[in-house]
C-alpha cells in the first residue's frame, strides 16, 4: 500500500524574479546576435597557436547561414538601444535580490563548491546521490552568481569599448580597448554556453520546475504529521 | 462569463483545483507577454526608416548622443603615445570621396562663411599655422584600432587665426569631399575640441594620396568614420548636416 501523502503548493520563485528572468531572455538574446553583426566586421578571434587554428570566430558558413555579413550598422542600432534594458533589468534584478533577501539562497557559501562537484558528478551519473540542498544546490548557487557577475563584466567592458575616451579610466581598467573587446566577446561566449546547459538542465528536470519558474509554485509532498 | 471569472481568480481550497487555476492563469498571462514581446519586436523591425534606420531605434540612438555627449567636454584628451609607438604602415580603409581625376595642384580649402563669403586657402597658407603633432589610438567602427601618428593644425586655432568664431559657434560644422561623394556632419564640442587637427603629415611626411592629401580631419574622439580625406569644403550649421554614413544607417554621433 503506498504511503499516504499530502500535498501542499509551496511558493517558490516570487513574481519579480520571474519577470527579470523572462525579460532577460529576449533581451539578452537581441543582445548577442546585435554583437554577433558587429563582431563580423572585425571577425580577428580563434583558438589556436601561430598559424594553427583549431577554431575560428566564426566559419564563413555560419556566418551565411545566419545572414549575418554586412549588418554592422543594424547591429549596432539594436546593441546600444536594448542595452538600456539590459542594464535596467539586471539594475533591478540585483536591486531586488538584496533588498528582498532572495540573495541568502543565492550566492555561494562555504559548503557550495564542494557540493558543486558532488552535483556534476551526480549530473554525469558518477555520483548516486545529491547533496542535501535548500532552493539551489551548490552548482546552482555558483553558476547564477557567476552569471551576475558575467553580466557587470560585459556592461563594463561594453562601456569601455563603446566610449574609450569618455570612460577611458575604465579602458585602462580593463586592460585597454584591445582587451575590453575580447573580455566582452568571450562572455558572450560565455552566456551562450550558459544557455546550452540550462536549457538541458531545465529538459530534465522536468515540468514542475519549469512551471515553476512561470507560476511561480511548487507541489511539496509530505507526510502528514 | 462569471463562471470563466470565478475559475481565474477565486482561490481554491482543493490542491488539485488551485494547481490548475494558478497553471492556467500564469501560463495565460505569460503566452500573452511572448506574443506582446513579438508585436514589439515586429513593431521595430518593420518600422519606417530614418536615414537607413528603424524610426525607434534612431529616436534612441539620438537620445543616447544627448546623454554620453553631454558627459564629455573639451577639455577631455584623448590618451596620447610616444612616436615610437606609432605604426609604420597605416591601415587604409577606405577611398570613398577620392576620384582618381582630382587635380591636387589647383586644389585650395573651401570655407564657407556665415555671410556669404568664401574662403580659398592655399596648403602653405594652412601650414603656415602653428603645427600640432598627436599620437593616439585610432579606431574604426568596425572595431579594430591602430596607433598612428599625424600633425597638423588644430581646428580651434584655425578658426580663431581666419575669424571664423562665429561660424564655429554653430552648432554642426559640415566638411565635404572635393568630388562631393563623402561628407560628414561634427557637433561643436568634439570639433573644437584641443586634439581636433586639420592633418597634413603623416608619420612625418606629407599625406599620401590615399590618406586624403592634401588634408584631411584628424578627430580623435570620433570613430574613424568622420575623420573625412581629402577636404574640399568646410561649412557651419545649427542643423545637423548632411552624414554620409548617418545615412547609411550609422549612428550621427559616432564619438566615443
Amino acid at each position: 500500500m503506498p504511503a499516504l501523502l499530502v500535498k501542499t503548493i509551496v511558493e517558490k520563485h516570487p513574481l519579480a524574479i520571474r519577470w527579470f528572468h523572462w525579460i532577460n531572455f529576449p533581451v539578452l538574446g537581441v543582445m548577442v546576435w546585435s554583437g554577433l553583426l558587429i563582431y563580423w566586421a572585425n571577425d580577428v578571434y580563434r583558438i589556436g597557436w601561430g598559424d594553427r587554428t583549431i577554431l575560428k570566430f566564426f566559419p564563413d558558413s555560419f556566418y551565411k547561414a545566419l545572414h549575418v555579413p554586412f549588418h554592422l550598422a543594424d547591429g549596432m542600432a539594436w546593441h546600444f538601444c536594448f542595452m538600456w534594458l539590459f542594464f535596467i533589468n539586471g539594475l533591478l534584478y540585483v536591486t531586488y535580490t538584496c533588498v528582498s533577501g532572495e540573495w541568502r539562497q543565492l550566492l555561494p557559501d562555504r559548503h557550495s563548491f564542494k557540493d558543486a562537484w558532488a552535483v556534476v558528478l551526480h549530473d554525469l551519473h558518477i555520483r548516486k546521490t545529491m547533496p542535501p540542498q535548500g532552493k539551489y544546490n551548490g552548482a546552482q548557487r555558483i553558476a547564477y552568481s557567476a552569471i551576475i557577475v558575467m553580466g557587470f563584466g560585459s556592461l563594463v567592458t561594453g562601456l569601455a569599448i563603446y566610449k574609450p575616451v569618455q570612460f577611458g579610466w575604465l579602458c585602462t581598467l580593463c586592460g585597454g580597448y584591445e582587451a575590453a573587446r575580447i573580455i566582452h566577446f568571450a562572455l558572450t561566449i560565455g552566456y551562450v554556453l550558459f544557455f546550452i546547459i540550462h536549457i538541458v538542465q531545465v529538459i530534465l528536470a522536468g515540468w514542475r520546475n519549469f512551471r515553476s519558474m512561470v507560476a511561480g509554485f511548487d507541489i511539496e509532498e509530505s507526510k502528514p504529521s | 462569463m462569471k463562471k470563466i471569472w470565478q475559475f481565474i481568480f477565486k482561490k481554491r481550497a482543493d490542491i488539485k483545483q488551485e494547481t490548475v487555476r494558478r497553471t492556467v492563469l500564469s501560463f495565460s498571462v505569460f503566452t500573452c507577454c511572448v506574443l506582446a514581446g513579438c508585436v514589439i519586436m515586429y513593431g521595430i523591425s518593420h518600422a519606417p526608416e530614418d536615414r537607413s534606420m528603424k524610426r525607434p531605434l534612431r529616436i534612441v540612438s539620438n537620445v543616447n548622443e544627448k546623454i554620453f555627449s553631454s558627459l564629455s567636454d573639451t577639455g577631455h584628451l584623448v590618451k596620447t603615445y610616444p612616436v615610437s609607438k606609432a605604426v609604420k604602415k597605416v591601415r587604409v580603409n577606405g577611398n570613398i570621396g577620392m576620384s582618381s581625376d582630382f587635380d591636387a595642384a589647383k586644389w585650395k580649402l573651401r570655407v564657407l562663411k556665415s555671410n556669404g563669403d568664401t574662403l580659398f586657402l592655399t596648403l602653405d597658407e594652412i601650414k603656415a599655422l602653428p603645427k600640432t603633432e598627436i599620437v593616439f589610438d585610432f579606431k574604426c567602427i568596425e572595431g579594430w584600432s591602430q596607433v598612428t601618428h599625424w600633425a597638423g593644425v588644430r581646428f580651434s586655432d584655425f578658426i580663431h587665426k581666419y575669424d571664423l568664431d562665429t561660424e564655429a559657434n554653430m552648432n554642426y560644422t559640415g566638411l565635404i569631399t572635393p568630388d562631393k561623394a563623402y561628407y560628414v556632419g561634427i557637433d561643436r564640442e568634439s570639433m573644437i575640441h584641443p586634439q581636433t587637427l586639420l592633418c597634413y603629415e603623416m608619420n612625418g611626411k606629407p599625406l599620401p594620396l590615399d590618406q586624403g592629401y592634401p588634408l584631411r580631419l584628424i578627430i580623435p574622439v570620433k570613430y574613424g568614420i568622420k575623420h573625412l580625406k581629402r577636404i574640399g569644403t568646410i561649412y557651419f550649421k545649427n542643423d545637423k548636416p548632411a552624414d554620409y554614413w548617418a545615412e547609411q544607417g550609422y549612428d550621427y554621433y559616432s564619438g566615443h
